[in-house]
């Protein structure tokens, strides 16, 4: 059986300037913040990103990595916006696509189904419609109400995080949400998951049900051990959103200056310089 | 006969703040709601869906905001302790949005006349004055459930005459839409710090429902950037009873964040 493991360097020797990248989690909850980072070191631009947005966004807005925003979104939830993407969308920097959030769940199972589209209400009446023209409208084959037709959101790759994994790609979440990670992995060409802790596939199960075993490894092209690799999301119950942290990384966007001083301390290196950083700080704010 | 199990027969000799007033006003809105899952964002309504399982309205189904659904009644603001009785990851709350019972009550930045709500963007979409949330699930929402709306500072500049961007769906924009759009959709209630509304039944246009104390039709007209429907004699929202006041002050929100969302 294939052994997928990879480094974060070897999934974003991968992508290509231009892509679509779905990325999975939820707001500020276990991002693949590790991944993304790796991205803000590369020399990767004009992506269309897919997400139902946290910091993610934020930190590849301030970067300059995104062209389009796909998204229903972006909150750093116990922060209700995140000010990177605001001033990126406030300078007219991104194109954005806007679906409501159950509409961007349709467009990526309709991309993992092979659908030509999904059926759905919502969008129907709202500026939804008004700013995204290419969406149709459907009449009912068989009498009923006309609704909106969701087509697709074909990736070229997924990014997510789960708490732990195989190395054949199978992938497991302990906290109590699985997102929409397995609908990003469906929709995708290549599926690329960082995950807390890679561990034999028994073990997987050993003390959590099946259940929580949401990552197929037919889904998946390579396996990232990232220890702290969400941070600062939350990846309960491994740990809790640093929001300690995120108030720092949201105060950074106040001034060019506190960004610039953000971006030394911690994204100048590294995922190791990086990890080292916020080791250091939590050392100085508990000294 | 008074039917003392009833809160709204009690007389209450406290004063009722005017979040408290916002409370209850919020809780009504969930009044005969039988089994649903009721959405409450803000401090406020969360305090209000609350206070009405705990009483006129025991059915009704809440998360603790991640993703359980659980029993019993918590402080806002500390995290649910009550007996967990579904799980409820997003898709499941996603589907049962769709499913249709569920009731929510969003925090709007504009709303207009015929209660289309943003909360996406705004000035020019393009390029927005002020980037907002984005329309999370306030189009499917407002399509496939009861939908209401909590407005902590009445003002025009949350009351306009036309929203930027809507993200959720008005009377007059659900109508236009056709069957898709209207066959479930269902605005039901704007509480405000100064009034509570519902909408003209034929005009779909917002209409004072009640005035809290102390405030007027007057006054809740000059914060409004449009003309607002209201009968000759409108009344005062109802005062909460001595119960709810002692499950507000003593169960639901005994930090008092509540005051935080609305002074005075």
């Amino acid at each position: 059986m294939a052994d997928k493991r990879m480094t974060a360097q070897d999934v974003v020797s991968r992508l290509t300037s231009g892509m679509t990248i779905g990325i999975g989690g939820w707001g500020s909850r276990r991002k693949p913040m590790a991944l993304v980072r790796e991205i803000l070191r590369s020399d990767l631009r004009d992506l269309t990103v897919v997400t139902y947005g946290g910091p993610d966004v934020g930190l590849l807005c301030a970067a300059g990595k995104i062209r389009k925003l796909v998204f229903g979104f972006v909150s750093l939830d116990s922060i209700a916006l995140d000010p990177h993407f605001r001033a990126a969308r406030q300078a007219g920097a991104i194109e954005v696509v806007e679906y409501d959030e159950g509409m961007l769940q349709w467009g990526l199972y309709a991309a993992g189904l092979k659908l030509p589209f999904l059926p759905t209400r919502a969008g129907l009446g709202s500026d939804v419609l008004t700013h995204n023209p290419h969406l149709r409208t459907v009449a009912d084959p068989y009498g009923g109400d006309e609704v909106v037709a969701m087509p697709p959101l074909h990736l070229d790759a997924a990014l997510i995080h789960m708490n732990r994994a195989d190395i054949h790609g199978n992938g497991q979440f302990l906290g109590p949400d699985p997102y929409f990670d397995d609908l990003y992995c469906m929709a995708a060409e290549q599926a690329y998951m960082s995950c807390e802790k890679i561990l034999p596939t028994a073990e997987l199960t050993a003390a959590a049900h099946p259940a929580t075993l949401r990552i197929n490894r037919l889904l998946v092209t390579g396996v990232v051990e990232a220890p702290n690799g969400a941070h600062f999301t939350s990846c309960t119950p491994d740990y809790d959103r640093d929001e300690d942290f995120q108030r720092e990384y949201a105060g950074a966007a106040a001034d060019p200056e506190a960004w610039q001083a953000f971006r030394d301390r911690y994204l100048a290196g590294s995922e190791a310089d990086y990890q080292a950083a916020v080791a250091a700080r939590c050392q100085e704010v508990s000294a | 006969m008074t039917n003392v199990m009833d809160p709204r027969a009690e007389a209450s000799d406290a004063v009722a703040s005017r979040a408290e007033v916002c409370v209850v006003a919020c809780a009504d809105a969930f009044r005969d709601s039988g089994e649903m899952l009721a959405s409450a964002f803000g401090t406020i309504p969360a305090i209000g869906v609350r206070l009405a399982r705990e009483t006129f309205s025991p059915d009704l189904l809440i998360s603790d905001g991640e993703s359980y659904l659980v029993r019993g009644a918590w402080p806002v603001g500390t995290p649910a302790t009550g007996e967990v009785e579904a799980w409820a990851p997003f898709r499941t709350i996603f589907d049962l949005v769709w499913h249709g019972k569920r009731h929510v009550m969003m925090i709007p930045s504009q709303v207009d006349r015929y209660g289309n709500t943003n909360i996406s963007a705004v000035g020019d979409y393009r390029r927005p004055k002020v980037q907002l949330l984005g329309v999370r699930g306030a189009p499917g929402n407002t399509v496939c459930h009861p939908t209401s709306y909590w407005v902590p500072r009445h003002s025009t500049r949350v009351f306009v005459p036309r929203v930027d961007m809507v993200s959720g769906v008005g009377n007059d924009r659900a109508a236009q839409a056709g069957p898709g759009a209207s066959r479930y959709h269902d605005l039901r209630r704007v509480v405000t710090d100064l009034a509570v509304f519902d909408y003209h039944p034929e005009h779909g246009t917002l209409r004072v429902a009640s005035v809290h104390p102390g405030v007027t039709v007057e006054q809740v007209q000059a914060a409004t950037g449009f003309p607002l429907e209201a009968g000759d004699e409108v009344p005062q929202t109802r005062l909460p009873s001595a119960a709810e006041l002692r499950l507000i002050r003593e169960v639901l929100d005994p930090r008092g964040l509540r005051d935080r969302e609305v002074a005075g």
